[in-house]
């Protein structure tokens, strides 16, 4: 017998090629005749394009053609990229255009596509095209631009705002008139980007007879690119192929579509041959999408148990200089505000601020690490001013298990309230502060003091919405020689569908996880798809996966019982073949089920079965699932140096019933590291006029194999009840719960002299100087 | 007319001779003139280190440096590492310890593992995670790439 997959550690399928350098990326790809993009982009972060002269950069040898605005396609030229997420609280839908028409809005907006034989003359004469600007005043940060009286973002423009709405539970400011105490915190957390290893990317090629593209993209999505292909290019469905090969890292803003893939499908539409264009890193660093910038005003109010009566303030949003997401990213730290904590009056007043800045959409956690930074702070504030413990006072709050499912009093962006399925919030921390011995820190923290050291432990809990519908696709087919073939939407960029899905579906044949093949992320394969981000593709895949494969396994011992006379109750398929339970002798292959369920030229198959030994299947899930965990980070602060180092990290996780382990341990990692980063170094800084001053790796720091904790997992698993494997995501609560979770842990360390946090990043700078005279060796 | 010199560049023990311009770097000469694309492009300044290959025995970064500073030298990329088909045990480690997830790091990981396990076959934790400071991964956390180079440093002490 082979073995169940499902739940095992098995080793990935994606390896071998990848280990031997046999991957293939999209630079990886090479077509006959194809010629090479280099972007003339805005160096201004506001300014009005006055002309452009092409000529000298035509005029370079090797040059094939320079596109502006005007020289797009007419479908192009009259609409903006789409809003994929409208909302009616979107008062200012600003869009981009695929090339700037007569307006730049942010440093690094794409003004002109220079096309040459080889990248190295493109940008040769990239740098030759002349473009006159007349500059605009430029607004960079999203208070000042809130402010009535602040420049436009964009040039005539009645304000900066763009969208507002409010976040109602209960009646908060009656339950903050009576508290005993009431703390108010100004939170700030700072932009940072994906910074994926592999920058973005995309191969355009066009087929003149049926006027068809191919692109090849670093997507997080084939299908959500090829539906604005089709529509920005006034297409039919059968005229846009998108395949999304080998992705060296998503993160969520290779999810996002950009005007580059627009520029280079137009351009080899154009020149009749291939065109590609690879983002270098200075570009990614410019022009790919960022996260993170908010400021909070937050109040919260608690009675003299320090039970939270209630939370409200202001959270002033950054959208950056479009809103192509939408609200999607205020709405989801708007609505992962109150966490595992019960808050029976919540209110948020939320802004969403254009600046003359690149847009920000999700990354890595989507607006949910800034909730729960701002929602931790809060915590710690609680236990401070009323002298407990800190995780007694989360104790003290927790939603208890029997409460589940819980209704948190919001409404979500669907319309639907927000409704935490299952999970065990007292037990997730109790098993984390166990694990990493919180109770014997005191006594840690006090030796290492004696010695002049100072350490700190943080504590941080998260609830993350995860499995995010609408659904994801899965076909599940067996061909006629018995090879089976699973198709689908999600597009990875490193989280091992090609393994987990085969785990998926080869239980349902009974066959080893080498026997089924996956392919993901070709919208020629499945009709519709939406993709890897969010930390939806176990819940949505996985679950079509199971019901596509649960339904051909059936369809397969249906027509196995006709072919054999038998009935269907006297079967049962393993090892690739549907056998009789009494006989295993007897039976028939896949491959032969699969050449009846063909059918024969000339015989009927009316009344049988629908043809073909395959199903597809759109899971379609009636809410999230909500994925719990809690960190705790132990630090070492030289306060001296401002720098940080980690002794000790625990990450407790659920993230339900687990497909492969192995995989689930690497996201969880994975994602703290990325939480190191937002929480000690990354910092995306501009100038007073919007400019963008750490554009490279020596200036924007990401974090390193020596900065980076060794994180001891936990595992709990409460199956989800809302999809048929108990399924949740994994993907991003690494970096949701651990940034929150640092801060706490400095700001611990730092106790002794008063310094207090309420942003993210703390650099060693910025830990310095709020140490100010007391770094110099003079403790309170 | 761009400027060119005619190099003699031995890749993976395979002698190459070709025409290339002289501003060319090494990482684009491995990457689209001799179609070794396992070597990857992050950066494009040095600090990433996906495009690390060994030139002479010794890793360095091939997209700052030049091809026609190669002209006579012998490189080892990771196409390099193995036979065809198969892992070596630095490659297997990677593969049981779930040392990627993208695999675009992955190459340049390698090839500078490659070198240190060489000069330092019994390396502790700390002197791993010194020898990686010099090459990004987004994906891992680096935690299973320290586990995989530690196991393949055992690997190859006992002669796998």
């Amino acid at each position: 017998m082979v073995e169940k997959s499902f739940g095992r550690p098995l080793k990935r399928k994606e390896d071998p090629a990848l280990l031997r350098g046999e991957g293939r990326f999209v630079d990886d790809i090479h077509l006959a005749g194809m010629l090479h993009a280099a972007f003339v982009r805005s160096p201004h972060a506001h300014a009005r394009i006055v002309r452009v002269d092409k000529r000298a950069a035509l005029a370079v040898p090797g040059v094939h053609a320079v596109f502006v605005f005007a020289d797009l396609p007419e479908s192009v030229r009259r609409q903006t990229l789409p809003l994929l997420m409208p909302h009616p609280a979107i008062k200012q839908p600003f869009m981009p255009y695929a090339l700037a028409k007569d307006e730049v809005c942010y440093a690094g907006e794409p003004v002109a596509c220079v096309v040459a034989d080889s990248r190295y003359l493109a940008e040769d004469a990239a740098q030759l095209v002349e473009v006159d600007y007349e500059p605009l005043p430029a607004v960079g940060d999203c208070r000042a631009a809130f402010d009535k009286d602040a420049s436009p973002v964009h040039a005539g423009s009645e304000s900066n705002v763009a969208a507002r709405f409010p976040v109602k539970v209960g009646d908060t400011d009656r339950a903050f008139s009576g508290a005993a105490h009431v703390f108010r915190e100004k939170i700030y957390q700072h932009r940072g980007g994906a910074f994926f290893i592999e920058c973005r990317g995309a191969v355009a090629s066009h087929e003149a007879p049926t006027g068809s593209f191919t692109l090849y993209a670093a997507s997080q999505g084939s299908h959500r690119l090829k539906r604005c292909m089709l529509e920005l290019f006034d297409l039919g469905d059968n005229q846009v192929r998108v395949i999304t090969p080998d992705v060296g890292g998503g993160f969520g803003p290779k999810a996002s579509f950009y005007p580059e893939y627009v520029d280079i499908a137009a351009a080899a539409m154009a020149l009749n041959r291939p065109v590609k264009w690879i983002e270098d890193r200075r570009e990614n660093f410019l022009a790919t999408h960022q996260e993170r910038d908010q400021y909070w005003d937050m109040e919260i109010a608690v009675d003299s148990d320090a039970k939270i009566l209630g939370v409200r303030g202001q959270l002033i949003h950054e959208t950056g200089a479009y809103v192509p997401m939408g609200i999607v990213l205020p709405w989801i730290t708007a609505t992962t505000v109150p966490g595992p904590y019960v808050i029976p009056n919540y209110k948020l007043d939320v802004v969403s601020v254009f600046t003359n800045k690149i847009q920000t959409t999700p990354v890595r956690g989507a607006g949910r690490p800034e909730a729960v930074v701002t929602m931790e702070r809060l915590m710690d504030r609680v236990a401070r001013e009323l002298k407990l413990d800190r995780a007694e006072v989360r104790r003290r709050n927790f939603i208890r298990p029997e409460q589940m499912p819980y209704q948190v009093g919001i409404i979500f962006r669907d319309g639907r309230p927000v409704t935490y399925d299952s999970g065990d919030y007292p037990a997730c921390q109790a098993a984390a502060l166990e694990a990493s011995d919180y109770e014997g820190f005191k006594l840690r923290q006090a030796d290492a003091r004696a010695q002049g050291r100072y350490l700190g432990i943080g504590v941080s809990n998260t609830v993350e919405a995860t499995g995010l519908g609408p659904y994801e696709s899965a076909t599940v087919r067996i061909s006629t020689n018995g090879r089976i073939v699973v198709y689908t939407g999600a597009t990875p960029q490193g989280q091992s569908h090609q393994t987990t899905l085969a785990q998926i579906a080869a239980d349902q044949f009974g066959v080893d996880i080498k026997d089924v093949a996956v392919v993901t992320g070709d919208t020629a394969t499945v009709a519709l798809g939406i993709g890897t981000f969010a930390a939806r593709t176990a819940v949505n895949a996985g679950s079509s996966v199971h019901i596509a494969a649960t339904e051909v396994a059936a369809k397969a011992k249906q027509i196995a019982a006709g072919m054999m006379e038998c009935l269907e109750d006297d079967l049962e398929l393993a090892e690739g073949t549907v056998r009789l339970k009494s006989a295993p002798d007897v039976g028939k292959s896949l491959r032969e089920i699969a050449v009846k369920s063909i059918g024969m030229l000339g015989f009927s198959m009316a009344g049988g079965f629908p043809p073909g030994l395959e199903h597809t299947a759109h899971f379609t899930p009636e809410q999230s699932v909500y994925a719990n965990g809690t960190h705790v980070a132990e630090v070492e602060v030289d306060i001296e140096t401002g720098a940080v180092s980690f002794l000790r990290y625990t990450a407790a996780h659920d993230c339900g019933r687990v497909i492969n382990p192995m995989v689930v341990d690497g996201q969880v990692v994975g994602g703290v590291a990325h939480g190191v980063g937002n929480a000690l170094y990354e910092r995306m800084v501009y100038d007073e006029n919007a400019q963008p001053v750490s554009i490279n790796f020596g200036e924007y720091l990401l974090p390193l194999a020596t900065d980076v904790p060794h994180v001891d997992l936990v595992h709990l698993e409460t199956p989800s009840p809302l999809n048929p494997l108990g399924l949740k995501g994994a993907g991003e609560g690494g970096t949701i719960g651990s940034i929150a979770a640092i801060v706490s842990a400095v700001e611990n360390a730092l106790a002794p002299f008063g310094v207090t946090l309420a942003e993210a990043p703390v650099s060693p700078q910025r830990i310095v100087e709020l140490l100010g005279e007391h770094a110099l060796g003079r403790t309170r | 007319m761009a400027d060119t010199r005619t190099i003699t560049v031995t890749v993976n023990g395979k002698a190459h001779r070709r025409e290339v311009e002289t501003r060319m770097t090494l990482a684009d000469f491995l990457r689209h003139e001799l179609e070794l694309t396992g070597t990857h492009v992050g950066c494009e300044h040095g600090v990433c280190g996906a495009c690390t290959v060994l030139i002479g025995g010794a890793s360095a970064r091939a997209c700052l440096m030049l091809a026609v500073q190669c002209d006579g030298e012998s490189l080892t990329t990771v196409e390099g590492l193995s036979a065809a088909e198969q892992l070596n045990p630095l490659q297997q480690a990677f593969h049981d310890n779930h040392g990627l997830q993208c695999g675009f790091c992955t190459p340049g990981m390698l090839i500078t593992l490659t070198e240190f396990l060489r000069d330092y076959p019994a390396p502790t934790e700390t002197e791993v995670r010194e020898v990686l400071s010099g090459n990004l991964c987004r994906c891992t956390g680096y935690q299973p790439i320290v586990a995989a180079a530690l196991d393949a440093a055992k690997r190859i002490r006992e002669g796998a």
